[in-house]
């Protein structure tokens, strides 16, 4: 809402710069996105001036050599090229040294052979109005030398107020003047809605117009008033300056009075020419399915029948509360005009816009809800401008629809519960006076003198409705800088992160810890990119409107998210990259579960991702991002987690983002709650980066595993251990996990740890068979073991590894 | 020196001779400076033939009354002298190991082998931590809730039904009609509360969506909720919490402001400003120059908050949110936005295109 400074001051005018203003109205919730400074750059050198006399310029045929009287002593002679100028009027003059709206500043010119001191002004050189045709002509009654400021608004503030969406009587530049009389105390103008113009004639509106509600749940109220003798004009410089200041373009006298009221008091006029109104008729109803109409600004729309439409006997004059048609709209030619404020259902009139992709100053003010009583408000208003600037016949009577007319609505205030609400004091009577500059009307509850009977007026009526509304009135406005600085008195609130909050922050800070950086990617991707990892979309959920094709998907894993950014550092010459990100992943809610009160499958995921190489230095080579690096850092995790889990390779066609070969499952607590793997040569030649291993991690399940699993005390056994290093050879596919169940099955409870530390191939094992050398350590918690012992237990591994194919070498 | 046969004295007395023997071996032994010396004197005085040997092995031919006296005696010599060797062959090794090692010189001026690159949290990542850990230092606990949310509850349980007009401040992403991508984690206060009877500290952080994209609005962010609901929590507390955060996030000298505000489900509503922490508050640089931060103001809004709205309790009454007994505050704060007022980041698309040039600037983070 922009609201010119100038016009804001003739309601109410605080001794206070515009930035002042704009302070006290933030504070109390009506913020100033900018002040925007209008007009000329100084008010200096622009006065009022009287031509004398006008002569053709000797030399072009367009311009004239003008004598201009401006208060300075001897008359100035001024070069003019607007064909309305002539002896005798008054005019606007800017001397030489007047700083133009553009800041350049004007000086003595010689316009083809003749000096011009000076310039008289058109309505566009000083920015209040859009004309050029021709020089503004002023009220004869001025006097020559007159400061023209005094008189034109040539130079203003705009304050561009961001008003929340319940105060539509912010929308208005007289509400913004309440508030700033709330605010300050400055005193405030009469409402200027408050008098009515006065008729004339002894017909009424009912003779020339006829008016029907056929669906009174789309319009809670309809007037119109009807005038005759109207001449179709442009309006006065005053006029056309504040609806320009305002960003209203001024068309005509009878649209800038619509749009000025609408300005002006927050509530939307549509003016019709009443001859073209077929049928003298104006039925308000619901559109019927399939029907459509040209809107003014040209656009042919479809309708539904939730809009509600202005008709005339034979069509739709205009969609209500949105915007009107060309069928009836005023023209030049107009002579005798219908003027209609009506209030709109605000949730009717907003879904109407939404769907029509429609939003206009008119819909943007009902959507917020307006009341009844506002529309007669501003057709008093209209009507004497109507009769003021049109010289219109205002015909006796109004046509008003109001099916169910609205009382007035009481609230109590307990002054208690304001109090303690707000946990501040604040004096009885500074309540009252806020409520009454807001325009409340208060009275002491009859019961009790803490109760107050608060009337709220119409213009608040949507807003105000409860007790606590009324608080927020009094807070906003007695000043939020006032209130005390105080804690919670707390009761049993002890604040943590639970178990699973700390165990997330553990596994990445593990990952941290391990030169991994981490990355925040879009929730959403591109149907393509789950194509791109040889996933098949089942499952997926998709947005009805995404921004782009690009984000269509919510992601259901983090890897392509990873990849992108691997791919886009490796375009930047960082082929290296080692990434993780921790955050949610999503699929199709699935048809029985009800995990944790989604409305879809939602899992917190950790996701690991390396490119070519780890590490690496002048005297140690880089270590190539493989499986191995990547279970090495997914070990760190675990350790973190204090979790055990074994990896277990994948079921074919299970996970097709990886190299068949070199993918794992993540097992803990006999869940698969992760992958871990060297990505498909395919997917990476797809991100165009080279070689890379992976990891993704459920870390909910982690938590819900690692919850699942305590901590208790064992001995520590005070006996020495024995250490023994075996080789064991086995053939090719049997895996090294295979011969430690193996190992641990012979050597029972006395076998405390076993490490493998070496993996052999070569010609003595033959083809199709490798050597894997671990250290067992073995101990016993009630005595010292001998030899024997360890020789027994060896005894039983070498019989057990023989159930894999295995044999201890010598 | 060759080594001479040695002829015992006996004639003498033995013992005289003895300590004659000491002193000249202990100062042989002194005198070595090499193994090789050392190895020499040993012989020399202790070896086979050495006269010390020689005096002990002829011990058996003295008079029995003599022999106690001088074997003890030249017993003692020889342990003595023995000693006396060890020490010296351990002085000597050392100094020839300290020259050995002298001479073992390396490049100090190379790098050293890497240490293990610690790698970064991401900004955001970061910045919501120590939200996090300011609140739970005032006795919050921290929950998170789905991002694909109900529009119950992002909408309609926090007093925004169907066509209310605030509903079009949230461009909002819709997976159907009913279903949306959360547009704040606002959406977790009524599921809080359904889950937990009054008293409640809670916050909330997360991933929000909203269908806008330039410089400063990109589809996804994050924010933090807060919900303190209470018996007699006050707008005045409100403040109070606000002001310890700002403090602790922004620096100790900070102070907050509040300006009324709106949301549909608070009521008292406010936006509450920080004081400029490039400028002091005052709106201008130190060189003068209009502070960019602040625009000049002085202030920076950085977060929305209220009393809970009765209507908001209105959907939990049976759990105990009965608004004629309860009262509490709600406050929603960006964490992307906190992180670029403290780090100075232009733009909020830098955050999520995993730049590592961008995201290793920020240190590692706590």
């Amino acid at each position: 809402m922009r609201v010119p400074v100038s016009w804001l001051r003739t309601y109410c005018d605080p001794a206070l710069s515009t930035a002042e203003i704009a302070e006290q109205l933030a504070a109390s919730g009506t913020e100033a996105e900018r002040i925007e400074r209008l007009g000329v750059g100084s008010t200096d050198a622009f006065v009022v001036g009287k031509v004398i006399a006008v002569e053709r310029h000797p030399n072009a045929d367009r311009l004239s050599v003008c004598e201009v009287e401006d208060g300075s002593g001897a008359p100035r002679t001024i070069v003019c090229g607007a064909p309305n100028v002539a002896a005798g009027q008054t005019v606007a003059v800017a001397r030489p040294g007047a700083v133009m709206p553009g800041g350049q500043e004007l000086g003595e010119a010689t316009l083809r052979g003749v000096s011009s001191s000076g310039m008289i002004l058109a309505e566009d050189e000083v920015g209040i109005g859009e004309d050029h045709e021709g020089i503004m002509v002023l009220d004869d009654a001025l006097k020559a030398g007159e400061p023209l400021a005094a008189h034109l608004p040539i130079v203003d503030d705009v304050l561009d107020l961001e008003v929340e969406p319940n105060r539509p009587d912010c929308l208005a530049v007289y509400g913004v003047a309440r508030e700033l009389h709330a605010a300050t105390g400055a005193p405030l103008a009469d409402d200027p809605t408050a008098s009515d113009a006065s008729p004339s004639g002894s017909d009424r509106a009912e003779d020339h117009a006829s008016l029907e509600i056929v669906h009174p749940e789309i319009c809670l109220r309809f007037t119109a008033r009807v005038f005759e003798d109207v001449r179709v004009g442009p309006s006065p410089h005053w006029l056309k300056a504040r609806l320009t200041a305002a960003g209203q373009r001024p068309i005509s006298n009878v649209v800038d009075i619509t749009n000025y009221l609408m300005l002006a008091t927050g509530q939307p006029l549509h003016a019709f020419d009443l001859d073209a109104v077929r049928g003298r008729r104006i039925v308000v109803r619901r559109a019927q399915e399939g029907e459509g109409m040209t809107t003014l600004d040209g656009v042919e729309r479809s309708l539904d029948p939730e809009m509600a439409l202005v008709c005339d006997a034979e069509g739709p004059s205009g969609i209500a509360g949105v915007m009107g048609g060309q069928v009836s709209e005023v023209s030049d030619s107009t002579s005798r005009v219908l003027m209609e404020a009506a209030t709109w259902v605000g949730p009717n009139i907003l879904g109407s816009s939404t769907r029509l992709g429609l939003r206009s100053e008119a819909s943007a003010r009902f959507e917020k809800q307006l009341h009844p009583d506002e529309a007669l408000a501003a057709q008093r208003l209209a009507s004497k401008l109507m009769v003021e600037l049109c010289g219109a016949r205002m015909v006796p009577g109004t046509l008003d629809a109001y099916p169910r007319p609205a009382s007035p609505r009481t609230v109590r205030l307990r002054l208690e519960r304001l109090r303690s609400l707000l946990g501040a004091e604040i004096p009885d009577d500074e309540v009252r006076g806020v409520l009454e500059r807001l325009g409340f009307g208060v009275s002491v509850d009859g019961s009790s003198a803490q109760d107050l009977e608060v009337t709220v007026p119409s213009f608040r009526d949507a807003d105000v409705r409860r007790e606590v509304d009324l608080i927020e009135e009094v807070a906003r406005v007695h000043g939020l800088a006032r209130l005390p600085t105080t804690l919670p008195a707390r009761r049993r609130a002890v604040g943590r992160l639970t178990g699973a909050q700390r165990l997330r922050r553990r596994a990445e800070d593990a990952l941290r810890d391990r030169g991994l950086t981490e990355i925040v990617a879009y929730s959403f991707t591109a149907p393509e990119t789950i194509a791109r990892l040889r996933l098949t979309g089942d499952g997926l959920l998709a947005l009805t409107n995404p921004l782009s094709e690009s984000q269509r998907v919510m992601r259901p894993l983090l890897l392509p998210g990873l990849l992108d950014a691997a791919s886009r550092n490796a375009a930047h010459g960082r082929a290296a990259v080692a990434l993780f990100e921790s955050a949610h992943v999503y699929g199709a809610r699935p048809p029985d579960g009800t995990a944790n009160g989604s409305p879809a499958a939602e899992r917190h995921h950790l996701g690991a991702l390396a490119t070519d190489s780890l590490g690496g230095s002048w005297r140690s080579d880089p270590a190539p991002a493989d499986f191995y690096a990547m279970r090495g850092l997914l070990e760190g995790v675990m350790q973190a987690a204090g979790l055990d889990w074994r990896a277990e390779p994948v079921d074919a066609g299970d996970r097709p983002f990886l190299h068949p070969g070199r993918a794992a499952s993540i097992v803990a607590g006999e869940r698969t709650i992760g992958w871990l793997g060297e990505i498909h040569p395919l997917v990476t030649r797809e991100w165009e980066v080279g070689p890379c291993a992976g990891f993704e991690l459920d870390v909910e399940a982690l938590a819900e595993v690692a919850a699942g699993t305590s901590k208790t005390y064992r001995t520590v056994s005070t006996f020495p251990a024995v250490l023994q290093d075996i080789a064991v050879v086995v053939p090719e596919d049997v895996s090294a996990a295979r011969v430690e169940e193996a190992v641990r099955a012979g050597a029972g409870v006395t076998l405390r740890s076993t490490e493998l530390f070496d993996v052999y191939r070569g010609e003595q094992l033959g083809e199709g068979s490798k050597s894997l050398a671990m250290r067992l350590e073995f101990r016993a918690p009630d005595r010292t073991l001998t030899d024997e012992d360890v020789a027994a237990l060896r005894e039983r591994i070498e019989s057990q590894l023989e159930e894999v194919g295995g044999r201890l070498r010598a | 020196m060759a080594e001479q046969p040695i002829t015992p004295p006996l004639s003498e007395d033995p013992t005289v001779r003895l300590e004659e023997l000491r002193g000249e071996a202990e100062r042989a032994i002194e005198a070595a400076a090499r193994a090789e010396d050392l190895e020499e004197a040993r012989v020399r005085y202790l070896g086979r033939k050495a006269e010390l040997t020689a005096v002990l092995r002829s011990i058996g031919q003295l008079p029995a009354d003599r022999r106690g006296p001088v074997g003890k005696a030249a017993n003692a010599v020889r342990v003595a002298l023995e000693a006396r060797l060890s020490e010296r062959s351990s002085a000597l090794e050392a100094a020839a190991l300290e020259a050995r090692l002298g001479g073992d010189r390396i490049d100090v001026t190379l790098p050293g082998d890497p240490p293990r690159p610690t790698g970064h949290l991401h900004l955001v990542t970061q910045t919501r931590r120590e939200i996090e850990d300011v609140f739970v230092g005032l006795g919050f606990s921290v929950v998170e809730g789905p991002e694909v949310e109900l529009d119950y509850y992002n909408f309609t349980a926090l007093n925004m039904p169907p066509a209310h007009p605030a509903r079009t401040l949230h461009d909002t992403f819709y997976l159907s009609d009913e279903i949306v991508l959360r547009t704040h984690t606002s959406p977790m206060q009524v599921r809080a509360m359904e889950a937990q009877a009054p008293p409640i500290y809670i916050v909330v952080p997360g991933r929000v969506y909203r269908r806008d994209s330039d410089a400063t609005h990109t589809p996804m962010f994050h924010q933090i909720e807060g919900l303190a609901v209470d018996e007699d929590i006050t707008l005045a507390d409100l403040q109070g919490v606000l002001l310890e955060f700002a403090r602790a996030v922004f620096g100790p000298e900070r102070e907050i402001r509040l300006r009324s505000g709106y949301f549909p489900f608070t009521e008292p509503s406010v936006e509450v400003d920080v004081s400029c922490f490039a400028c002091a508050g005052t709106g201008a640089l130190a060189d003068g120059r209009r502070d960019p931060l602040c625009k000049g103001s002085g202030w920076i809004e950085i977060l929305g908050a209220g009393m809970v709205d009765p209507n908001v309790f209105g959907f939990v009454e049976e759990r105990g949110y009965d608004p004629e007994r309860v009262q509490g505050f709600a406050f929603g704060l960006g964490i992307d936005r906190i992180a670029m007022l403290k780090y100075g980041v232009p733009d909020l698309r830098l955050m999520f295109e995993g730049d590592v040039r961008f995201l290793e600037q920020f240190g590692a983070g706590a």
